[in-house]
């Protein structure tokens, strides 16, 4: 698929922004600051129903608006269709597609993009939770049914960790657990089919991963991705989702007297972590700062190959900021591995940067303000 | 902020539920600048509510008597019962004209969250109701979300050890949704489509 139009209305610092695309590589151009990085964003909150930089919505509307707009015009083979999201400072944000209201949540099924950014290197330095939302994101991709089951999971969760701080009150003895019960067996339902995607999710990522990392920097290396679980030590990746949910269980009861002593439920996907392996060795703490950077590009790559065989055709590729991070060697392979894609987004401050690429359109991007600009 | 009395209405209004502190300032210049706007009528309807309508002694319901309109309707089937959360869930079902038994409003949801637990809701009184033996059948119809399963749940456990048939409306509705935003046809279809728990 590629986006044919996108329309900003009071999102960051764009007031009023109307961009026409045509596939192949489109480029936005301007100083930091300036606004180029705020339009791929809105592509990403169009896709996912969330920045890539930022989980508070209400930084990506203009700070004297209350509502913002961003809305997509899409093409795939024949097909045309709309999606658009607004943002609301008072109140929950709202989505449609072709017109008629959808969840937010289930925005993955109508735009399909990959984000290449500097904040990348997050999935693989910081904590679990970035790596839980890379993963999270993919599945919800490849099985859209997966953003409910998440979201429910995390309301059922929060209602579990409520009851569990409300019981800590309650002498020991006079503790009723009969409710208690009820929402363990909805953590360990919704969980298991969290944990059953997540691994199948990981264990498609590997080749692709694989392959991804050798096409950026030119040899063969050793790569390894495992989830690491409490509730799926010891268990084979490709266990079933019944066994699965007997480990889970298992594990509640084990944690049981725990959850209760700190009022938090401490088995489930939602501490869980991916183990990101390279020569046998994790890439964190032990890779180098371009090993690193090869890393997460071939984690993206993978994503987007993944993304490619579904039934939307390829996801708009956006490479935001990347190339300036990069070493020319880096650039030009990460470009080469792109090429075939139908649609790729690129912002650069300067176009030294950019590695020689088949340039379609080009844009200036200057206080909020984009302008086309002769290809030169 | 506002002088004195404009504010406490601002505040008043922003305590309502879905109103956020941006619509009730809206609100609160509405009534202030609008010179058709009858505020002595809201404010006699306001009063008027209060007074008049009751909480039905049956089923929860609200009514204008200690009765519901369909408690005291002699051509309600009353061997069933169907469990709703919320009084506007009644007048949603009512609309699909599929059901013609009677109702039992719970009140809300089992959400720890919002400090509500069974003994929040009317389920003892749903208890008496079934103590003897003219309800045969129950149809559970709290809100497809993730409170209104849990409830669905616990009433479910709560009723093995009693005769009667019970059932969980659920067939067809869209996860994670308010039951009166079911259009007709997808609730009269899950009427149909009850299944059995
Ligand atoms: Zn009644």
């Amino acid at each position: 698929m590629h986006i044919t139009r996108l329309r900003l209305a009071e999102y960051r610092n764009h007031v009023s922004s109307d961009i026409h695309f045509s596939p192949g590589v489109t480029l936005f151009i301007g100083p930091n600051g300036q606004g180029k990085t705020n339009v791929v964003e809105a592509i990403h909150v169009l896709a996912f129903g969330s920045s890539h930089r930022t989980h508070q919505s209400a930084a990506l509307i203009n700070q004297h608006a209350t509502t913002s707009v961003v809305a997509a015009e899409l093409t795939h083979q024949d097909r045309t269709m709309t999606v658009d999201i607004s943002l609301e400072r008072n109140g929950s944000n709202r989505a449609r597609a072709n017109g008629h209201p959808i969840r937010v949540r289930d925005l993955p099924r109508y735009l399909h993009a990959v984000i290449f950014s500097p904040e990348d290197l997050r999935i693989i330095r910081d904590d679990p939770d970035e790596r839980r939302g890379f993963i999270d994101d993919v599945i919800s991709v490849l099985w859209p049914r997966l953003s409910a089951v998440i979201s429910d999971y995390e309301r059922v969760l929060k209602q579990r960790n409520s009851l569990l701080k409300s019981l800590r009150s309650v002498p020991r003895a006079q503790r009723d657990l009969s409710t208690l019960a009820i929402w363990d067996e909805k953590i360990v339902s919704l969980g298991t089919e969290i944990l059953f995607a997540r691994q199948a999710g990981i264990s498609a990522l590997h080749e692709p991963v694989v392959t991804a990392y050798r096409n950026i920097v030119g040899s063969e290396h050793p790569i390894t991705l495992t989830m690491r679980s409490r509730v799926m030590e010891n268990v084979h990746a490709d266990a079933s989702r019944d066994l699965i949910a007997d480990k889970f269980t298992v594990a509640m009861i084990a944690a049981l007297e725990d959850d209760l002593d700190r009022g938090m439920t401490s088995v489930g996907p939602h501490r869980d972590d991916v183990d990101f392996e390279l020569n046998s060795l994790p890439v964190k703490g032990y890779a180098s700062q371009g090993e690193t950077w090869s890393y997460a590009l071939a984690l993206k790559l993978a994503t987007a190959e993944l993304f490619r065989h579904d039934a939307l055709g390829d996801p708009i590729v956006i490479l935001d900021d990347v190339f300036a991070e990069l070493d020319v060697h880096r650039r030009h392979n990460l470009a080469a591995s792109l090429s075939s894609f139908e649609q790729i987004l690129v912002t650069a401050a300067v176009k030294d940067d950019i590695p020689p690429l088949d340039i379609r359109a080009s844009f200036t991007v200057s206080r909020g303000i984009v302008e086309k600009a002769e290809l030169t | 902020m506002y002088d004195g009395i404009v504010q406490e209405l601002i505040d008043e209004l922003g305590r309502l539920p879905g109103v956020g502190p941006k619509s009730a300032q809206r609100i609160a210049f509405h009534i202030l600048q609008t010179e058709s706007f009858d505020v002595s009528r809201l404010a006699q309807v306001l009063t008027d509510v209060r007074e008049k309508v009751k909480f039905c002694e049956i089923c929860g319901n609200v009514g204008e008597e200690s009765r519901c309109g369909i408690c005291r309707d002699a051509r309600r089937d009353p061997s069933s019962i169907c469990v709703v959360e919320e009084a506007k869930d009644v007048v949603a079902i009512e609309r699909t004209r599929e059901f013609r038994g009677l109702y039992h409003v719970l009140g809300g949801s089992i959400s720890p969250m919002d400090g509500v637990g069974p003994d929040d809701l009317r389920i003892r009184q749903l208890l008496t109701r079934l103590s003897d033996g003219t309800v045969t059948e129950v149809i559970i119809a709290t809100d497809p979300n993730m409170e209104g399963e849990a409830t669905a749940t616990y009433i479910t456990r709560l009723l093995a050890s009693i005769e009667v048939k019970v059932s969980r409306l659920a067939f067809g509705l869209p996860v994670g949704g308010d039951l009166e935003y079911a259009d007709e046809v997808t609730l009269g279809r899950a009427f149909e489509g009850r299944r059995t728990v």
